[in-house]
């Protein structure tokens, strides 16, 4: 054990970095990502509705680890090769956030439309009733209600984000599992290594929540 | 527009509403004339809130007209939030504003929308708390509040807009019944400064104390309308006279 951290910390150490890189990037875009389309999925045009509905169904419906393969071979091979455009290449890092990006944010957007639908319409309506256009009562008045109560979700699923960056070792990026991975094959120190890299990540996933839980504190109004 | 006409603060003609296959409201026309206090009276499910809701678009007219103040808000081309700043609603369960102090709430539409800086703003928000009653209130959450107090911060807040017209759908019809006569003080108060209103209510001493007119409506039809003696003293409609029955 001493040897692995005395040896092999230092890497581990920044392949954790990486992962929260990874994730950092990946749950940034997602944000975007569903604010974007769980807004789509509340307005009245039933055509928005229609192309959220299929965004959410079909990344709900596809493994992550297809649509990372998808993504980082399949996308540049389509642009490259068949389309015959060529030049895209993806970095592991770039494909891994994407794909990170697109699996949490379909989440994201359906915490997001659950918390909007959430808040009781009549805020909605006295927002409208005093002049306000739709925009302005979803960002004042209706949004800043609806995070409060999606915070728990975000953040659960902020935590699955993170775990799930384990998954793009496949594509070779140099997150946590895959340095594991070579950390093993070089010392096949199995047992030591892989309960060291399941502390790292459980550190860190309660120092999440921690911190979720004071942000939670917070936003109480007027306590 | 004529000198005459400008009197007419609410037009209504052969409004109908219809809810897919439920037809809500049949063939309403109204007019309100400006200063006037309109009661509107009826059962549970005969359309009030629906004809109240209309009034400033929070439901799209099926068929017919309403003009609010010379604009013809069932046109397309009508900017509704430009109206709906001079046409205030007061809703039966307050719909204060959560995530704001009793001040935020007063002060979101006139700051949000550009009508008054923040400084004005805030001295209107100041005056109208202390109208309602509720200057001490200013920094309080909406659920600190009582059911009463809420009310007189929902009409407050409506007031902040300086409407030409005040919609009313049942105020006080959630609320307990100690806490009835402070809301209805504060509505007797803007019919006598002159203030144009609608008013849903069950409360008929109301009606009677301050309605100039009393509309009774029934399946989607306004089936009476009257002055305050006329529909309480000497009902017509068979209707009419069943549901006062019931609920004097
Ligand atoms: N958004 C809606 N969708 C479908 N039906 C509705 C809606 N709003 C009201 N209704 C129906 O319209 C009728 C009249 O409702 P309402 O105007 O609220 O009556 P009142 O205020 O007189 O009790 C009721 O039958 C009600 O169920
Ligand atoms: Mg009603």
């Amino acid at each position: 054990m001493t040897r692995i951290i005395n040896t092999y910390g230092q890497l581990l150490v920044t392949a954790m970095g990486q992962t929260l890189l990874l994730a950092l990037y990946g749950l940034f875009f997602a944000c975007i990502i569903g604010m974007i389309v769980g807004i789509m999925s509340v307005v009245s045009s039933k055509v928005c509705r229609f192309i959220a509905a299929v965004f959410v169904n079909l990344i709900r419906g596809v493994p992550m680890i297809v649509l990372a393969y998808f993504i980082f071979f399949g996308v540049p091979y389509f642009w490259n090769t068949i389309l015959g455009i060529g030049g895209l290449t993806l970095t592991a890092l770039q494909a891994g956030s994407i794909c990170l990006a697109l699996n949490c944010g379909a989440y994201m957007a359906e915490i997001i439309r659950a918390g909007i639908e959430s808040v009781d319409v009549g805020q909605m309506e006295a927002a409208r009733s005093l002049g306000l256009p739709w925009w302005r009562s979803m960002y004042r008045v209706v949004m800043p209600q609806a995070i409060r109560t999606m915070i728990p979700s975000i953040i659960n699923q902020f935590i699955i984000t993170l775990k799930d960056t384990s998954i793009l070792s496949v594509i070779g990026f140099p997150e946590l599992v895959n340095t594991a991975k070579n950390v093993v094959a070089a010392t096949f120190m199995s047992f030591q290594t892989w309960a060291i890299v399941g502390l790292m990540y459980l550190i860190v996933i309660l120092l999440l929540q921690r911190a979720a839980k004071v942000l939670e504190g917070r936003l109480k109004y007027g306590a | 527009m004529e000198r005459k006409e400008k009197k007419i603060a609410i037009h209504v003609s052969h409004l109908k509403k219809s809810f897919k296959q439920l037809e809500v409201l049949k063939d309403i026309s109204l007019d309100v004339k400006e200063g006037e206090v309109v009661v509107v009276i009826g059962p549970s499910g005969s359309g009030k809130s629906t004809l109240l809701r209309c009034l400033n678009q929070l439901e799209e007219a099926s068929g017919g007209e309403i003009v609010i103040d010379g604009t013809d808000i069932t046109d397309k081309k009508t900017d509704i939030n430009k109206v709906r700043e001079k046409v205030g609603m007061v809703f039966q369960h307050f719909n204060l504003f959560n995530n704001m102090n009793v001040l935020r709430n007063l002060m979101l539409a006139p700051v949000d929308l550009k009508i008054m800086d923040r400084e004005t703003a805030r001295k209107e928000a100041l005056k109208m708390l202390e109208r309602v009653g509720l200057s001490d209130k200013a920094e309080a959450y909406p659920h600190q509040l009582s059911g009463g107090q809420k009310q007189r911060v929902a009409i407050a807040r409506a007031l902040c807009m300086r409407p030409d017209i005040m919609l009313f759908d049942e105020p006080t019809s959630a609320l307990d019944p100690e806490m009835v006569g402070e809301v209805l003080e504060v509505m007797k108060h803007l019919a006598h400064v002159g203030m144009t209103m609608v008013v849903v209510t069950h409360e008929m001493g109301f009606a009677r104390e301050v309605g100039d007119r009393v509309l009774f409506m029934d399946g989607g039809l306004i089936l009476e309308e009257g002055t305050p003696e006329e529909i309480f003293g000497n009902p017509q409609n068979p209707r009419t006279k069943d549901f006062l029955n019931k609920v004097l």
